[in-house]
């Protein structure tokens, strides 16, 4: 049949239930979609169209992104530690869709891959390159406690587990329910002729209100700037040691 | 200690400065014996740069002796007798690993602000504006040198201080702006602009086998300078450089070209009244005349090199005569690290002494004078060199 034969190895990282729901989902769409005809339909059209072939396929484009793979066992999600996480939370609700904001961010290092995998991987390491970060801490078996630097002196904690790990590939991390910040995120780490490239993908949905202001302040007004200088700082210390500073030089300044 | 400030444009001041300190681990302390003023530095004198801040210590040819060293440098220790890169470099990073030290991924601390005018950064520089790095520079009795262990390169006792000193810029810059032409033996060498780095570029262009070298400028004694290290002049006021240049090559123009000039370029054409007036209503960044004149004449499928500092973008690039000449264009910060061994060795058994360019010997506290002096070619000023202590 058609959908077997797209079920092609690697490609399949939705859940089989969930795969019958965007399928469901999907062709609801696309019929009232078309029915309508004009813009708005045509947008309800195209969208019913992607959910019928996530469903059809298996594959999300997202959850390739987060490095997720649903498509073993009934939304049970393994990682590489081999703890299974508890069913309840979906990371497409924590990603808040159209309201989220998504950061993709590259840079290529000119290290070994292992050497940049094993430092990122020690969570507590990321401070020394993430400024808005205070500390990160490993609370149980695959969940963190993050504490970072709020306006005037706040601080912002939340905590997060790992929901998916493969060794010298892919670390993806997701806040738990309940958390001040929504947010999911993936670090991978590949080949490049010009030493390891390692792309970031960070998606958060910072909540509204007066502390949803602070946060968004907190990571700044462009968030790609802010993860741009942070994987600098990383490529910085990693292939030199340090990170380049003037604060404290002499000048003749008043 | 006492530093020379940029206080505003046509502003420079001898001010007391605190001593600077190691900041990080591969840092180290070097107490400055000798340190000169660049033609470069005069695009900050008269305010072409952006990003420069009042206070800022200037500075990025200088040398002296270790004083301090980080717990991350392993090479060097106090006492020994250094030149300084003026470009700062990270030896790690892939553009270090491939000789490309002036452009260093790692050692720029603003490097958003330089992406911000050219896509991605190069090298942080000594005393050269915040867009570039933001460091202390080295005309001071101190200076603090990042990356030390790649850096500094020590020189022998024997050799004074203005053997070497140039080192540091301008003598690899007069090099690498030569080796750039890809100069095949007997080949015709025309330089525009005699000051120190086209001065090294001169002989450089023998020493890589160029069989003519024609030197471009209007001060006398830079052209007699030129003239002494084997060039034949023009005056580069007259109108009718391009057509004495070709007279000269037989009709062919040419074999490469050198632009050591840069972007506060003089000229005797129109070009120059309109890049003056562009440039004085901020309407345009750089004036280019010799730039133009360069690709002007140089033959066709000749080379352009491009030692010369531009900062912005350039109005009125004759880049289609370039294109259908079929020109090689090579330019670049200096890789001053990637030469040294073997300038050194040039240097040391005589094939140049590179003292020849320094007209003025002052302390530190000519400075204010000197600029003035150096940017306005007075009093035959080919090259100043200042003692701090």
């Amino acid at each position: 049949m058609a959908v077997a034969a797209m079920n092609y190895e690697g490609r399949v990282n939705v859940g089989r239930m969930e795969r019958w729901m965007s399928m469901v989902a999907g062709g609801a769409l696309a019929a009232y979609g078309l029915k309508r005809r004009q813009t708005p339909g045509g947008a309800a059209a195209l969208a019913g169209a992607a959910l019928l072939y996530r469903g059809a396929t298996g594959h999300c484009d997202v959850y390739q992104a987060l490095g997720i793979n649903r498509a073993h066992g009934n939304g049970a999600r393994e990682y590489g530690t081999g703890v299974i996480a508890d069913r309840g939370s979906d990371t497409r609700e924590q990603l808040g869709g159209r309201r989220g904001i998504h950061v993709e961010e590259a840079v290529t290092i000119n290290k070994p891959l292992a050497e940049l995998y094993r430092f990122w991987r020690n969570f507590e390491n990321l401070p020394k390159f993430m400024n808005h970060l205070e500390s990160v801490s490993t609370r149980e078996e695959g969940i963190s406690h993050w504490v970072a630097k709020g306006p005037a002196r706040t601080r912002v904690e939340w905590d997060a587990r790992i929901i998916n790990e493969v060794q010298n590939k892919v670390i993806g991390w997701q806040s738990l329910e309940g958390s001040t910040i929504s947010t999911a995120g993936s670090v991978n780490f590949d080949e490049d002729p010009h030493g390891t490239r390692v792309t970031v993908h960070l998606q958060y949905n910072p909540p509204g209100g007066k502390l949803g202001a602070a946060i968004a302040r907190l990571f700044g007004e462009e968030p790609n700037q802010t993860i741009r200088e942070d994987l600098r700082r990383f490529k910085q210390l990693m292939e030199t040691g340090e990170i380049p500073t003037t604060a404290g030089q002499p000048s003749g300044r008043r | 200690m006492r530093a020379v400030c940029w206080e505003g444009r046509g502003d420079v001041r001898v001010e007391n400065v605190p001593d600077p300190t190691l900041l990080n681990p591969r840092d180290a302390i070097v107490r400055i014996t000798s340190t000169a003023i660049c033609g470069s530095d005069v695009h900050l004198y008269d305010g072409f740069i952006p990003t420069m801040k009042a206070g800022d210590i200037l500075g990025h040819e200088f040398m002296g002796v270790v004083e301090d060293v980080g717990r991350g440098v392993a090479n060097l220790k106090k006492g020994d007798r250094v030149i300084v890169p003026f470009p700062i470099a990270c030896g790690h990073c892939f553009f270090c690993t491939h000789d490309l030290y002036s452009c260093c991924d790692n050692s720029n601390p603003n490097a958003w602000m330089a992406e911000k005018f050219y896509g991605y950064t190069a090298a942080g520089l000594f005393g050269y504006s915040h867009m570039l790095g933001g460091y202390a520079g080295g005309q001071a009795e101190y200076a603090r040198v990042p990356f030390a262990d790649v850096g500094p390169f020590k020189v022998p006792d024997h050799l004074t201080d203005e053997h070497v000193l140039f080192l540091t810029d301008i003598y690899p810059t007069g090099f690498m702006a030569a080796e750039n032409c890809n100069i095949q033996p007997g080949d015709t060498v025309a330089v525009w602009g005699c000051g120190p780095v086209g001065q090294f570029a001169i002989r450089s262009a023998f020493l890589l086998g160029a069989g003519r070298v024609i030197a471009i400028d209007t001060v006398p004694e830079r052209l007699m300078m030129a003239n002494e290290g084997g060039a034949e002049t023009l005056d580069s006021m007259d109108p009718d450089v391009f057509s004495k240049l070709r007279n000269m090559t037989g009709g062919i123009g040419p074999d490469s070209c050198i632009d050591a000039v840069g972007l506060e370029a003089h000229g005797p054409h129109l070009d120059y009244v309109y890049d003056k007036i562009k440039t004085m209503t901020f309407m345009a960044t750089d004036r280019i005349s010799a730039l133009r004149q360069a690709i002007h004449s140089c033959r066709k499928g000749g080379t352009v090199s491009v030692p010369g500092v531009y900062g912005g973008f350039l109005d009125k690039v004759p880049f289609g005569a370039a294109m259908n000449k079929g020109l090689t264009i090579k330019t670049g910060q200096t890789h001053v690290h990637k030469y040294l061994p073997r300038l050194l060795r040039y240097i040391e058994t005589g094939a140049i002494n590179p003292s020849f360019v320094v007209t003025h010997r002052v302390s530190l506290d000519e400075a204010p004078n000197m600029y003035r002096t150096f940017r306005d070619k007075k009093d035959g000023c080919v090259k100043v060199v200042m003692k701090p202590h």
